[in-house]
């Protein structure tokens, strides 16, 4: 897993079936940045960033630390909210609509806009309440069959029902970290979002836990839109339709994936791709 | 190049072996200071309730006397116990029951005890004994007496073996608590009184039984042997009703609000330092508070266990309010963005989520400061608790002391000898009822405690 030192042939980004989904992917704007700015208190973190995420495509952000693509992710779904000196200024719209709009309902929007973070976080009770919990939260299970379908299907979904069955009311915080990770991932499914948001899902994981988170995001970019954030540009290039290149609070560079690793336009981004810092 | 990289890996060598002498000796020097404040603490610690016990165990036991009672009708010179008849208003009974019942208190039941410790010591006594016949039994024994009979008047002419407490000098006495050698003219007992203590003590008359007064009268002072808990308890008891059910909710409530919801802005600022400045305000200070305002404004009656309670609120609360800031800062955000990541709102991230998973701090910090307003002597002082009271309060608007500041009025009272051991027995009461506070806050601790 070495950063390549050359950028990559076209044949090995191919890998997530990228091409294929590309064209399909480009129909319709599920979600739109117009100059969007964030300041964490004085200091500003994102300088204006115009982008569009098109419905059921994986979505990767890249770019070296500090660069404010996990602060623009968050931006997504108003977890930047939480932050009390944090303020987004500029204009994001889902399905047309904007989300920081002052009526609309934040709880709503989360619910439609799920994310997974960086550390596995489950909730400190069973694996069955893990993933319940969404659901029920929203009323989207009337009687405990439909709860317990939605729980199995969630966790088929996320590729662990077969590792779980036998111990759903064992505390989620028992499991291995991948599973931790992809219960996370179940957690977020159950409550049938559009989007879903991704912070650095695998940099607490171990390579075969990686390989199957990948896999899994593969799998849900058939029914969700995918959006993430990651560190390893292997990885962006195995499972990312297209790919964000973020570089000191700006959006440098968006395309889709073959082209930013195989023909940047902007010289930073090949500088970054090549390994000359970040 | 004069050393050789063989010789400077050496000479590296050697000084971090050098330092590494001095490194041992600081830390052994370390545990050693360490080792020794922890024995030093536990030492006094030790000291103090071996102290307390050796004093205060003693006097759960008092001499007491098993004498015969004849309940003779020749003394008692009493109509039946009125009963109410068919026809007859309740205002006319209770008149006549009135009239019975003070003809009762009027009966010479201290003749009764005389004439049955007369029996036991087996003499007669001279007209001019009977003062110091008279000192042998508590005083508050001869009221026992009269309770006894209008409880059951059907004991009339029989004769009945009863306990009653000695004297409290006869107490201190018995258990050696002062000097025998001492010349009579500074003896509390007449040379009489003393000798007859020790022959009815050889016969068993006078045994070392255990006290129930202690827990079931109130204070006393004409009967200083029968003096009791009971008031100071329940006065305790309804203050800590107060505290608990206004301090608890009241602290917590606040607490989740300023650490959760409030702004962080120039005046929540300002109420937090507010709040940590009341954490360390002198205890005193709440009670001048509470005496202007609850008493002095708002009217409620002194020495009333309300009042108290009110005060111990306002010093409770940011103790509570502390504790429980504390335990849901310790909650990782982590588990907060997880619920508002799936669309919880803030108040359902904090009540499903944060809450149970503080709840064993804040039940915690909430008993550690409950048990701090359980002995808590000062504000109660400024209050009026600290009166005379000798009946348990039946409402939290009764007057009524409470069980620190009986310890306070017990080790001041003149009678040294008897009441140096009574203090000692409240201070194991409250010290009894801390431990089981504090013990709960544990148990419930540990029932509540989940792993993440």
């Amino acid at each position: 897993m070495n950063i390549p030192a050359q950028p990559m042939a076209t044949s090995s980004v191919s890998v997530g079936g990228g091409e294929s989904r590309v064209s399909k992917a480009k129909d319709k704007v599920k979600m739109n940045a117009e100059n969007v700015k964030v300041f964490y208190g004085d200091a500003q973190a994102i300088n204006g960033i115009d982008l569009d995420i098109y419905e059921n495509e994986v979505l990767a952000f890249i770019g070296p630390s500090g660069c404010g693509k996990s602060t623009f992710l968050r931006c997504l779904n108003r977890m930047n909210d939480t932050i009390d000196i944090c303020r987004v200024e500029g204009k994001i719209t889902l399905d047309h609509n904007d989300i920081y709009a002052p009526d609309r309902d934040v709880v709503l929007l989360r619910a439609q806009v799920g994310i997974v973070f960086q550390k596995p976080n489950p909730f400190p009770k069973s694996i069955y309440e893990n993933i319940a919990y969404g659901p029920r939260l929203h009323g989207l299970a009337r009687r405990k069959a439909e709860l317990d379908d939605i729980v199995e299907s969630s966790l088929r979904r996320a590729g662990l029902w077969e590792e779980v069955k036998d111990r759903l009311d064992k505390p989620g915080t028992g499991l291995s970290g991948g599973q931790q990770q992809r219960l996370c991932i179940a957690r977020t499914v159950a409550v049938s979002p559009d989007i879903i948001l991704m912070d650095e899902p695998c940099s607490a994981l171990d390579p075969i836990a990686t390989a199957k988170v990948e896999q899994l995001i593969d799998e849900l970019s058939e029914s969700y839109t995918i959006v993430m954030v990651t560190h390893n540009m292997q990885q962006a290039a195995r499972v990312a339709d297209r790919t964000a290149f973020f570089h000191m609070g700006d959006l440098v560079e968006v395309d889709t994936t073959d082209q930013i690793f195989t023909n940047p336009q902007d010289q930073r981004t090949h500088d970054y791709i090549t390994g000359r810092f970040g | 190049m004069s050393i050789s990289i063989e010789q400077r890996r050496q000479h590296r060598l050697m000084t971090i072996e050098k330092s590494l002498a001095k490194r041992h000796r600081k830390e052994n020097v370390f545990r050693r200071l360490g080792l020794m404040a922890v024995i030093t603490g536990m030492t006094l610690v030790a000291i103090l309730f071996a102290s307390i016990l050796m004093r205060g165990v003693p006097a759960f036991w008092q001499a007491t006397f098993y004498v015969d009672v004849y309940f003779d009708p020749e003394v008692i010179e009493l109509e039946p116990k009125p009963e109410r008849e068919s026809g007859e208003s309740q205002f006319a009974f209770n008149e006549r029951y009135t009239q019975w019942m003070t003809r009762a208190g009027l009966v010479n039941w201290q003749a009764l005890i005389d004439r049955a410790v007369e029996d036991a010591l087996g003499e007669e006594i001279e007209p001019r004994q009977l003062r110091d016949l008279r000192a042998l039994v508590t005083s508050g024994e001869r009221y026992a007496l009269r309770d006894r009979f209008v409880e059951d008047p059907s004991l009339l002419g029989q004769t009945v073996e009863l306990k009653m407490l000695a004297s409290a000098n006869v107490d201190v006495w018995i258990k050696g608590n002062i000097d025998r050698d001492l010349p009579d003219a500074r003896q509390q007992l007449s040379a009489q009184t003393r000798a007859w203590a020790d022959q009815l003590d050889e016969q068993g008359v006078i045994r070392n039984a255990f006290s129930t007064s202690l827990f079931l009268n109130t204070d006393s002072r004409s009967s200083l042997a029968s003096a009791g808990l009971a008031g100071a308890f329940m006065g305790s008891l309804f203050m800590m009703m107060v505290v608990i059910t206004l301090s608890v909710p009241l602290g917590v409530s606040s607490a989740i609000y300023l650490e959760e919801f409030a702004p962080k802005n120039r005046l929540t600022d300002l109420i937090e330092i507010n709040i940590n400045n009341l954490a360390a305000v002198p205890s005193i200070v709440f009670g001048l508070l509470g005496a202007s305002i609850f008493i002095g404004y708002l009217r409620l009656p002194l020495s009333a266990p309300l009042v108290g309670g009110l005060v111990l609120t306002l010093m409770t609360l940011p103790t509570i309010i502390i504790a429980t800031r504390a335990s849901l800062r310790s909650i990782p955000p982590s588990i907060r963005q997880a619920a508002l990541g799936i669309g919880a709102s803030r108040v359902q991230t904090v009540f499903h989520h944060v809450l149970p998973l503080a709840l064993p701090g804040i039940l915690t910090g909430s008993i550690l400061g409950v048990a701090q307003a359980l002995g808590e002597t000062a504000p109660l002082l400024l209050i009026g608790m600290n009166a005379f009271v000798a009946n348990v309060p039946g409402t939290p608007l009764d007057q009524s002391t409470a069980l620190p500041v009986q310890i306070y009025l017990w080790q001041g009272n003149e009678l040294r000898n008897f009441f140096e051991a009574r203090t000692s027995a409240a201070i194991i009461v409250l010290l009894g009822l801390m431990l089981s506070l504090n013990a709960l806050a544990i148990w419930l601790r540990k029932k509540f405690e989940t792993r993440w």
